[in-house]
């Protein structure tokens, strides 16, 4: 770690890992602090372009973080190269942060952890909270010294979960992100977004509905730890020890969910379903529920 | 069917971009995206004239106006939502002052013919199509 935690909020200190996290007014007393880079990543590829925080490089998701051709991520030289571009190093600390309650952020974070980079963190309530607080932004692009990032294969085993890992965990915790009208199955898209593509709509069999929005507090921050344990413990019935596979449509806002698991509530074994709807929901012969019940398998 | 045309002013905007290389085509869309007009009292004051494009990722709302025969375009998007306004603002400056039937012959792959579906990728530049398809739909109805 090449820079201190954010040890000035009560909130994260009772969080599983504290140093996840970090507050608009200690990122802004540390910009320009070298060995601390600053990321933007957005769900609008032209948002950054419109003022970012001063210093921050952009990572868009889809044109940066998945492969132009196949469905999946960049490989290990592309990330390496990507970084590379960015002036991001290995041992640097990296602070992501985004638009929609940081969704692209928390999906930057998921990518960057495939690859291993260890100090990754989120700016609780991300850019509308910068923005918010009449924080300064500019619409001036850095021009980083680019840097010699290593070239570290990807691991897919640990957070990462493939439609076959998910036939295989099946009677296990699942844990469904997406809107309540999409889990009932009566659609196949969020409210108000384009469909991307899902020929049948539903759930995976005995998937617990929560929509990914209920760990955002009212602030557009995270919500406390004691909120999160009534959420997915008491709730959704997580369990010390559960493995857990999360998932939405396209696995950004179970990204989002998946942070809040692994890093603020500390379950050990938490995978992200990338795949998510729009695989499991044109994959031929896989099982389906509809309804508002979890179901069985 | 009649014969489509890509209209002059929709033909600069595609040139403009074309011309700039592919780096700066987001700042390109960014002055776009700054241009975009605030709609008219009348439709800001009556907001169920709009139309909401389903397509696009952020709220947006079109308004086309047919007088005579001459088509105004009006559209409005958030501030947070940039690429949303950046697409809507080539469509309002190409297809206002246009006819019904020059609007109506706009080819409907115009959004993939601007050099930007690297830049925003192939799903974004969907929102763009989906709203001039709407924008096609309500001259043909209005006309």
């Amino acid at each position: 770690m090449t820079i201190e935690l954010d040890s000035s909020s009560p909130k994260f200190a009772e969080y599983a890992e504290p140093g996840r996290l970090v507050t608009t007014q200690w990122l802004a007393e540390r910009l320009g602090t070298p060995g601390l880079v600053v990321v933007e990543s957005d769900e609008d590829v032209l948002l950054y372009e419109t003022g970012h925080i001063p210093g921050a490089v952009k990572i868009d998701w889809h044109t940066e973080l998945n492969d132009p051709v196949v469905r999946d991520y960049v490989d290990g030289e592309g990330f390496a190269a990507l970084l590379g571009r960015k002036g991001i190093s290995r041992d640097d600390t990296v602070v992501i942060y985004g638009d929609k309650n940081n969704w692209w952020a928390a999906y930057a974070l998921w990518v960057f952890s495939l690859f291993g980079h260890e100090d990754v963190r989120l700016l609780d309530g991300g850019r509308d909270r910068w923005i918010a607080e009449g924080r300064e932004t500019t619409r001036e692009t850095p021009a980083p010294a680019p840097t010699d990032y290593p070239v570290v294969e990807r691991d897919d085993t640990a957070i990462r979960a493939y439609k076959e890992d998910v036939l295989a965990h099946l009677g296990k915790p699942l844990i469904d992100v997406r809107s309540p009208e999409e889990y009932s199955g009566e659609r196949t898209t969020a409210p108000a977004y384009p469909d991307e593509g899902a020929l049948r709509a539903g759930h995976i069999p005995t998937a617990q509905s929560v929509p990914w929005g209920k760990a955002v507090a009212e602030d557009g921050g995270f919500k406390s730890r004691a909120e999160l344990e009534a959420i997915y413990r008491d709730g959704a019935g997580l369990k010390d020890g559960d493995e857990v596979v999360a998932y939405c449509r396209i696995g950004e806002r179970s990204s989002h969910t998946w942070f809040v698991l692994k890093h603020l509530l500390g379950f050990e074994n938490v995978r992200n379903y990338d795949g998510s709807w729009t695989e499991w929901g044109s994959a031929v012969r896989v099982p389906i529920v509809t309804g508002a019940e979890p179901g069985s398998v | 069917m009649s014969a489509t045309a890509v209209p002059d002013t929709l033909a600069e905007i595609r040139d403009a971009f074309l011309e700039t290389p592919e780096s700066d085509r987001l700042l390109l869309l960014l002055e776009f995206a700054d241009e975009l007009p605030p709609v008219s009292d009348e439709v800001a004051s009556h907001p169920e004239m709009c139309e909401r494009v389903a397509e696009c990722q952020s709220p947006v709302y079109i308004y086309v106006e047919v007088v005579d025969d001459i088509v105004t375009m009006h559209a409005t998007a958030p501030a947070e939502a940039p690429t949303t306004r950046g697409f809507a603002s080539i469509l309002a400056q190409g297809l206002t002052g246009l006819t019904s039937d020059e609007v109506l012959a706009i080819p409907d792959d115009y959004p993939q013919s601007i050099g930007l579906t690297k830049a925003v990728s192939p799903l974004r530049i969907g929102g763009m199509t989906g709203m001039l398809m709407r924008a096609k739909k309500q001259v043909s109805q209005k006309r």
